[in-house]
């Protein structure tokens, strides 16, 4: 298993609960035993949860597997079947589990300037978190998803907060344009200015980052600088390994990867997706901790089994106190329909169709009629 | 005990929250069968009421921890704690909830509410 992260993690259980009773061995480059990312840009960037809530295993569980942390994998060798470590160690094995994730990208130019911070790690949420105690102005590169969840902890912290996102509207991507201008409106309901539609030139500052410069000529005061500007599946490493790569490692819709023994789960695995006819690289939770199942199936037989049809990617996030929540596919949508609430009142739950058909569901504030439409997108689906 | 609803008024598949605190909610399952557990899945403030019900389980509208409705117990993390179970007693067509005497394993946040603590 390379990843020891929730698809990692996932995958192990998988194992266990399917009857692998062989030796097991989890590498992780992080030196933490695995831990829930989604409360990092929240609960943990407020202080409200603590490092220890975000464990991800139970107390009593025992997965029965040797740990391997602070371990860089850097190659793979099919032929010997074998994983090199920076550290020059190599482990040997008969099958491999895929799961080492993506890593936040990072702005050019910005390296080595202080007060700059991206967040994909529990390191990366400590540093941010002890920055933001100390207060000042952020300014946070990128309106998607995790720069809007720490614009909203940032904001209930009491600081001066300003969003810059290069596209005109924030979450097009993700809900489309209508519904991606509804949710990024929490922003300035709350009075966090939201400077849409210009790119960013770079950061000035000497040691320490002084402003946010904009493509077109303006300057935005900064004393912190969060960059949230999308992430890169972790794969270099596979590189020259003849493991086939695009977008991540290229899986069928079971996790399997073009080398025999070797199965790709979470963030890195760009699975086929058998009802959209292409491939897709979801970079949800719970896709890391759904699809590991499938994938740990396929590895043990052979592939002999036929995947089933999985449920429609689902994620979630918490802003300004408004819990929103998207299921299915907003792309390829012809049409988006207000079903109960308001775009106004910040209660919407809106449904996405393509010829008539419901393809996706957003809700705000709205949990019990969205879980209604996400079973109808799931029962519709398969 | 406690009355909850008219069993006529609780199709299968689906469930009833109870609003004492903590909240209580009975489901009655596509087989016919009647659990009642706390409402309030033990990770997040989030109702398991609004969550996904099948067979004799319901995943949690927010985070997918699954709960077996018959021990309470949890599957996998985000929640790592079980939730409450409550025995349902059904006379003369009316759903009643005897509630445990046990402590309940309630989220941080709504722990911190109970106390009076912030929401």
């Amino acid at each position: 298993m390379v990843g020891a992260s929730l698809a990692g993690l996932s995958a192990a259980r998988s194992l266990r609960k399917q009857g692998f009773d062989g030796r097991l061995v989890v590498i992780g480059d992080e030196l933490h035993r695995p831990y829930d990312r989604p409360p990092l840009s929240k609960e943990f960037l407020a202080g409200t949860l603590g490092e220890a809530e975000l464990a991800l295993e139970a107390q009593d569980e025992d997965l029965g597997a040797e740990w391997l942390l602070g371990a860089r994998a850097t190659g793979l060798d099919h032929a010997r079947r074998a994983v090199r470590l920076a550290d020059g160690r190599e482990v040997r094995a008969d099958g491999f589990v895929i799961a080492t994730g993506a890593a936040a990208r990072a702005l050019p130019g910005s390296a080595g300037l202080a007060g700059v911070h991206t967040l994909r790690t529990l390191d990366d949420a400590r540093a941010l978190r002890d920055e933001l105690a100390r207060g000042g102005r952020l300014v946070v590169i990128g309106a998607g998803f995790v720069g809007a969840e720490v614009a909203s902890t940032a904001y209930a912290l009491g600081i001066d907060v300003t969003v810059v996102e290069a596209a005109p509207t924030p979450l097009a991507g993700p809900l489309g344009e209508t519904m991606g201008a509804v949710v990024s409106a929490l922003h300035t309901d709350h009075g966090v200015r939201l400077v849409c539609g210009v790119g960013v030139k770079g950061l000035s500052g000497e040691e320490r980052v002084d402003a946010v410069l904009l493509e077109d000529g303006r300057s935005i005061p900064a004393d912190i600088v969060v960059v949230g500007v999308g992430a890169r599946p972790n794969v270099e490493w596979l590189e020259g390994s003849g493991i086939a790569l695009d977008n991540g490692v290229k899986c069928g819709a079971d996790g399997r990867t073009s080398l025999a023994g070797v199965v790709a789960v979470g963030d890195c695995a760009n699975w086929y997706d058998p009802r959209a006819g292409h491939h897709r690289r979801v970079e949800h939770w719970t896709g890391a901790r759904e699809r590991p199942d499938a994938a740990v199936a396929a590895l043990l037989a052979g592939g002999a089994v036929e995947p089933g049809v999985p449920r429609p990617p689902y994620f979630w996030s918490d802003q300004y106190g408004v819990r929103i929540q998207f299921a299915g596919h907003a792309a390829g949508a012809d049409s988006v329909t207000v079903e109960a609430g308001s775009a106004d009142g910040r209660d919407v739950l809106a449904v996405y169709r393509r010829a008539g058909d419901p393809v996706a569901v957003l809700g705000m504030n709205q949990p019990r009629l969205f879980m209604r439409w996400r079973k109808q997108l799931a029962a519709t689906a398969s | 005990m406690i009355p909850a609803c008219r069993l006529a008024d609780l199709p299968r598949g689906e469930a009833h929250r109870l609003d004492i605190d903590p909240p209580v909610s009975v489901f009655h399952t596509d087989d016919g069968e009647l659990f009642a557990i706390d409402d309030t899945c033990t990770h997040q403030d989030a109702s398991l009421a609004d969550g996904w019900l099948e067979g004799c389980e319901v995943e949690c509208p927010l985070h997918a921890s699954k709960f077996d409705l018959r021990t309470g117990a949890v599957d996998a993390p985000p929640a790592k704690l079980p939730v409450r179970t409550h025995e349902v007693v059904v006379e003369d067509g009316t759903v009643y909830v005897r509630l445990s005497t046990d402590a309940p394993n309630l989220p941080p946040c709504v722990t911190a509410r109970l106390a009076g603590g912030p929401a």
